[in-house]
C-alpha cells in the first residue's frame, strides 16, 4: 500500500464515521424554559410582563378570579 | 405561587364535555387521544355525580417514578410535563397512574404504540415556549401566553378550577361554605397526597 492509497482509506474511514455522528443522548429533560418568560407569538395575552415572575403570577390569579369565581362578579 | 391544580366541583358538573373538546380544538389532540374525558359516577342513579378526569399533576407523580427512560419533569409551579424526544412508548406510566392520564395514539414511531401523550396543564413541552415544534408535540403553550388552561377557561358552569393552587382552593371553599353541601374533590387526596381532602366533614358525636 502506498502512502496516497493509505491516506485516501484515511480520509474515507473518516467520512464513513462522520455520518455515525449524532445527538448526545441524555436521560431526562431539565432544560425547559420557564412559563413566566412568556412566548414571542401573537397569542400573548396583555396586561403582564414577560420574564417578570410577579407579573405572570398576577396575571394569572387575576385571570382565575375574574374568570372562574363568580361568586365576585356580582357587585 | 403554590402549585398548579386542577379541581372539579361535582356538584356544578353537567357532563357537557365542554372541557373535552375545548381540550382536543386547543390542542389539536389526534384522533383516539383524549387528554380529558368526563367520568360519570352512579350512572343513571338518582344524584349521580359527573368529574372532568386529567393528569392531575400530582405533588408525588407515580408516572414519573417508574419511567425508565426518565422523560418526565416537573416545573417550578409543579406541573408535571415530559419529552417525546425521550418516551419509548413502553407504556409503564398508564399502568402506574391512578387516573388513567397517560395516552398512546394507535399509529406512530412504533407502530402499534405510540409515544405518549398527555395533559400538559396548557404548558407545552420542553421545546421553546409558542414554538412550532412545541405546538406540534404538546399542544399550545397557554401558561407562557398568560392564559390559564382551556378546558377550565371553556367551563360552561365553571366547575372546573385551574391554577394556583392556593387560588382554586378558596374559590372552591367559598362555595362549599356558601352551599353547605358537596365538599368532596375526587381525586384531590390521590393526587395531593392529603388524607383530609374529599372525605365527609366529621358527624359530631351525639351528646349523651
Amino acid at each position: 500500500m502506498n502512502k496516497n492509497t493509505f491516506y485516501l482509506l484515511i480520509a474515507l474511514s473518516a467520512m464513513a464515521l462522520s455520518a455515525c455522528g449524532e445527538k448526545a443522548q441524555m436521560l431526562g429533560t431539565k432544560n425547559d424554559a420557564t412559563a413566566y418568560s412568556g412566548v414571542t407569538n401573537a397569542f400573548i395575552e396583555k396586561g403582564w410582563q414577560a420574564g417578570d415572575k410577579t407579573s405572570w403570577e398576577r396575571q394569572l390569579n387575576a385571570r382565575a378570579q375574574y374568570g372562574q369565581n363568580d361568586h365576585t362578579r356580582s357587585p | 405561587m403554590a402549585r398548579m391544580k386542577f379541581i372539579c366541583d361535582a356538584e356544578r358538573c353537567i357532563e357537557c364535555n365542554g372541557c373535552v373538546t375545548a381540550c382536543k380544538n386547543e390542542h389539536e389532540v389526534p384522533w383516539g387521544v383524549n387528554r380529558r374525558r368526563v367520568v360519570t359516577l352512579n350512572d343513571g342513579v338518582p344524584g349521580e355525580k359527573s368529574i372532568s378526569v386529567a393528569c392531575m399533576h400530582c405533588s408525588d407523580a407515580p408516572c414519573m417514578a417508574v419511567c425508565p427512560v426518565n422523560c418526565f419533569y416537573k416545573t417550578d409551579e409543579g406541573v408535571v410535563l415530559h419529552d417525546k424526544d425521550t418516551c419509548i412508548g413502553c407504556g409503564y406510566c398508564s399502568y402506574a397512574c391512578p387516573f388513567g392520564a397517560p395516552q398512546f395514539p394507535s399509529q406512530g414511531t412504533f407502530g402499534v404504540r405510540g409515544k405518549m401523550d398527555k395533559c400538559t396543564f396548557c404548558a407545552g413541552g420542553p421545546e421553546a415556549n409558542g414554538s412550532q415544534a412545541e405546538f406540534e408535540k404538546y399542544g399550545r403553550n397557554r401558561l407562557a401566553e398568560g392564559k390559564l388552561p382551556a378546558c377550565a377557561e371553556m367551563c360552561s358552569t365553571k366547575a372546573l378550577l385551574a391554577g394556583d393552587g392556593d387560588v382554586v382552593a378558596d374559590i372552591f371553599r367559598n362555595r362549599v361554605v356558601k352551599r353547605n353541601k358537596g365538599a368532596e374533590v375526587w381525586g384531590w387526596g390521590t393526587a395531593s397526597g392529603s388524607s383530609q381532602a374529599g372525605q365527609k366533614p366529621q358527624a359530631k358525636e351525639a351528646k349523651i
